[in-house]
């Protein structure tokens, strides 16, 4: 029967389109799991590290570390994590709506921004819309590897060195459940005193080789770990946000096809009535 | 018993040991270290090699770190293992591809960034999400 060809047609797409969205959803969640593993295995690293950072700050008070000195901004460095991939519903939007308003705020105190991108999406915006961007990480997959992103913090960091830009923020997602991220920004530089708790110790350690030179390696180890949490979070935030938008995807296309299966069937059963009717009038006419 | 002291192994992607031992085996920038509870506080740097071990009962066990931070307190020892390799010039070489790829890929780079534009982009965008937010719930109450 010809009647309702187009609906059956569409409902066929939907239905294909269902079944991918099923799919996606099903995969980030599986991903979401691994995500969020990786985001507590990596979080032990940053605890010793603020530990050892902690103690050093109490034991060598007169040394201050350039990360450590507060200076008047002039100029802000800003890391921004974002996502490969989108489908994942408003999580780089409501970040760069975070970002913006921040570089907005900072601006019209006269302060311009350094950018360090790291993700397609943060790449993509930044770039269409002009800024300053001084470097550029992506493609770092499901499994984000700290090697990748020594260079690009580096950047940051030389610039904070040199005296180019006088503080550096982080901008992420936090994860704080399967349906809530939120967009987060951090200061990593300088490096806020770090908690109060053990003042009694009097002790300092023995350096090898010189106090200098460790520190410079610790405290550049403590921004990668912290921007590599940032990342990872930011992953599992991906994945979160993605299986979120994937169910509501799967659900529309399920109201969509119940909907135009009722058309149909009416379409079908008033052909069926109307036929009907034909040869019960044709045949009282004879 | 023996002495034991606390150890912790850790890298910026997992935990890799946890646990007492007896002495610990490591090589640092100055010089082969073993350490036994009750050392003095000491920060180092490592060079990549292996950390040995040696737990309660004489157990051994080996790890491969390629470079790190070793702090020792007397009845701690933590080892920041790195997972890349580290070197001067070898992280000098990394950030500059990071800026080569930034001044590649994005061609506009030193223009204004414009802000207008942006908060508008991303009110249209905020705004379409909430759209199909409303349309979804209205779906569901129908």
């Amino acid at each position: 029967m010809a009647v309702g060809k187009e609906i059956r047609s569409k409902i066929n797409s939907i239905k294909s389109t269902q079944k991918i969205t099923r799919a996606m959803e099903m995969v980030a969640a599986s991903k979401m799991r691994k995500a969020q593993d990786r985001m507590r295995a990596s979080r032990p690293y940053a605890e010793k590290m603020r530990n050892v950072v902690g103690h050093l700050a109490h034991a060598h008070p007169e040394y201050r570390h350039s990360f450590m000195q507060e200076r008047e901004v002039r100029k802000l460095g800003l890391i921004v994590v974002s996502s490969d991939r989108g489908l994942c519903g408003g999580l780089n939007t409501n970040l760069f709506k975070t970002v913006v308003s921040e570089m907005k705020a900072w601006h019209d105190r006269g302060v311009e921004t350094e950018l360090c991108v790291i993700g397609n999406k943060a790449a993509a915006f930044f770039s269409r819309l002009g800024g300053d961007i001084q470097a550029q990480v992506t493609h770092l997959g499901d499994r984000p590897q700290i090697a990748d992103l020594i260079g690009t913090v580096k950047v940051m960091l030389d610039g904070y060195e040199a005296g180019r830009i006088d503080r550096l923020l982080l901008a992420y997602n936090e994860f704080v459940n399967t349906m809530t991220q939120r967009p987060r920004l951090d200061r990593l530089l300088p490096i806020e005193a770090i908690g109060d708790e053990e003042l009694k110790h009097h002790w300092d350690y023995i350096y090898e080789p010189e106090a200098k030179d460790v520190l410079d390696a610790l405290l550049m180890r403590y921004i990668e770990s912290l921007v590599y949490q940032g990342v990872v979070e930011n992953l599992a935030c991906e994945q979160a946000a993605r299986m979120v938008a994937m169910k509501a995807a799967s659900d529309n296309a399920g109201t969509l096809i119940d909907e135009l299966q009722l058309i149909y069937n009416k379409a079908r059963q008033a052909a069926i009535t109307q036929e009907i009717s034909e040869i019960v009038s044709g045949a009282a006419a004879v | 018993m023996a002495m034991t002291m606390h150890v912790d192994i850790v890298s910026a992607e997992e935990e890799i040991f946890s646990g007492s031992a007896e002495m610990v085996f490591a090589s640092g920038v100055m010089g082969e270290l073993g350490i036994l509870p009750r050392h003095a506080p000491l920060l180092t740097q490592l060079k990549p090699g292996e950390v040995r071990i040696r737990k309660e009962g004489g157990e051994e066990e080996m790890y491969y770190v390629s470079g790190g931070m070793l702090e020792i307190q007397p009845h701690v020892v933590t080892i920041l293992a790195d997972t890349a390799v580290r070197a001067k010039d070898l992280d000098e070489k990394a950030a500059i591809e990071a800026k080569e790829r930034a001044e590649r890929e994005l061609a506009n780079k030193t223009s204004e960034f414009e802000y207008a534009k942006a908060q508008a982009e991303l009110a249209e965008a905020v705004a379409q999400l909430q759209a199909i937010k409303k349309l979804r719930e209205r779906a569901g109450r129908s």
